[in-house]
């Protein structure tokens, strides 16, 4: 029983899922892999299931935030001590997770470490689409307002959480286009989180979840949940859970 | 006069008749008293309104409207409003809900999957031979232990 989890959420990457799980297991040795398939129609648990990866069917389509969370809540449940989001299609480099790993470890304050693409030399990688990319732009504005600190990129899905993070996660995760409202959950709860730069591939294969009708949905339904989230008043620092409440790993 | 009359009269035939349906509706268990209390409310107002002509003439007359059965509309307009907030409510709540079963059915689903998995391989020629029924229940039984440990 390994004490790290990748939590590779998926819908539909028939095609993508194997070689994603298989790189993970061969760029993060000391990480456990599930794969967390969101109602896919095709035979995309089948083929995560034979790549060596353990396997959250959802009976049907919750959205990235709910399958996400049901990530955090087995992560929490299996006694995980730290977990990270990979995508199921391919755009996050597991060779990074090492570099998150690190990073998250060398600062016991830290509880969330993010893989941003803007942060690496200019250009590099996979940089999404320019209109994507203003969108962007204006969540980093938001998001480093409230929190007081730099994000550069909000958006990011390429994320690890330590034990807190889970636990936080596992109780509480926004519904749809989680990444901004996360940030911003997590600067409620007063856990630190910091990003480090990445590089961003684009997809295997398959289609970008997101439209661009849905863009415009995205844009304004992120907005109102950071406006609506600034007048809910920021909970007290919680004390450290007791030992004894944890859940013990599974044999 | 009388066309003021037949107005009345189909204003108190119908929210008589939406009084009626909500009524039968909660009688016949399809609507439950839950959402029905919003619907009587609702229906009765509109109904009184209608039925009590100088109620609604000086309600408007005091709010300035000066033709009544456009104060009608207002009310019910506003009552409408307010069962489909309702309504938004009782789905984001179900939406939740429906949200949280599913992440523990499919949490379920994957112990129990994994739990026949890994017990069939190590538990040799006994549990080989071993009807499916036993199986689910040795799955059973370890889960309910689980489920015990892990809730103290």
């Amino acid at each position: 029983m390994r004490r790290n989890l990748a939590i590779v959420p998926a819908f539909n990457e028939v095609d993508a899922i194997a070689p994603t799980v298989a790189a993970i297991h061969e760029a993060a040795p000391d990480f456990d892999v599930l794969v967390v398939d969101d109602g896919s129609t095709d035979a995309t648990p089948e083929r995560a299931s034979r790549a060596g990866a353990a396997v959250l069917r959802m009976p049907f389509n919750l959205g990235i935030g709910g399958a996400m969370q049901g990530g955090y809540i087995y992560a929490l449940e299996q006694g995980y001590e730290v977990a990270v989001q990979v995508d199921g299609d391919g755009q996050h480099d597991p060779r990074h997770i090492r570099d998150l790993l690190e990073h998250l470890h060398s600062d016991p304050e830290l509880n969330m470490v993010t893989g941003s693409r803007f942060l690496a030399a200019s250009g590099d990688g996979f940089q999404s689409s320019a209109a994507r990319r203003a969108g962007i732009r204006i969540f980093s504005a938001v998001v480093s307002l409230i929190t007081r600190q730099r994000v550069t990129d909000p958006t990011s899905g390429f994320r690890m959480t330590n034990r807190r993070g889970i636990e936080l996660f596992a109780r509480d995760y926004p519904h749809d286009y989680p990444e901004v409202e996360a940030i911003l959950l997590m600067h409620a709860h007063r856990l630190r989180s910091c990003e480090i730069p990445v590089l961003m591939r684009p997809r295997l294969t398959g289609e970008s979840a997101i439209s661009s009708t849905q863009s415009v949905y995205y844009m304004v339904k992120v907005l109102l949940a950071v406006f609506v989230g600034l007048f809910r008043r920021r909970p007290t620092v919680e004390a450290p859970e007791p030992a004894t409440l944890r859940t013990e790993p599974a044999q | 006069m009388t066309k003021l009359t037949l107005q009345r009269g189909i204003a108190i035939a119908v929210t008589f008749a939406l009084l009626l349906l909500v009524f039968e509706l909660v009688r016949r268990k399809r609507l439950s008293e839950r959402y029905a209390i919003l619907w009587l409310l609702a229906a009765i107002t509109l109904f009184v309104l209608a039925a009590w002509k100088g109620l609604l003439t000086s309600l408007s007359h005091d709010v300035g409207i000066s033709y009544p059965p456009s104060a009608l509309f207002a009310v019910a307009i506003g009552l409408i409003a307010m069962i489909l907030l309702h309504f938004s409510l009782a789905v984001s709540r179900l939406s939740d809900e429906n949200k949280i079963l599913a992440q523990r059915l499919a949490l379920l689903a994957q112990r129990v999957e994994e739990s026949g998995e890994s017990r069939s391989p190590r538990a040799g020629p006994l549990a080989a031979g071993a009807p499916e029924a036993e199986l689910a229940e040795t799955a059973r039984s370890q889960l309910a232990a689980e489920e015990l440990s892990s809730s103290r």
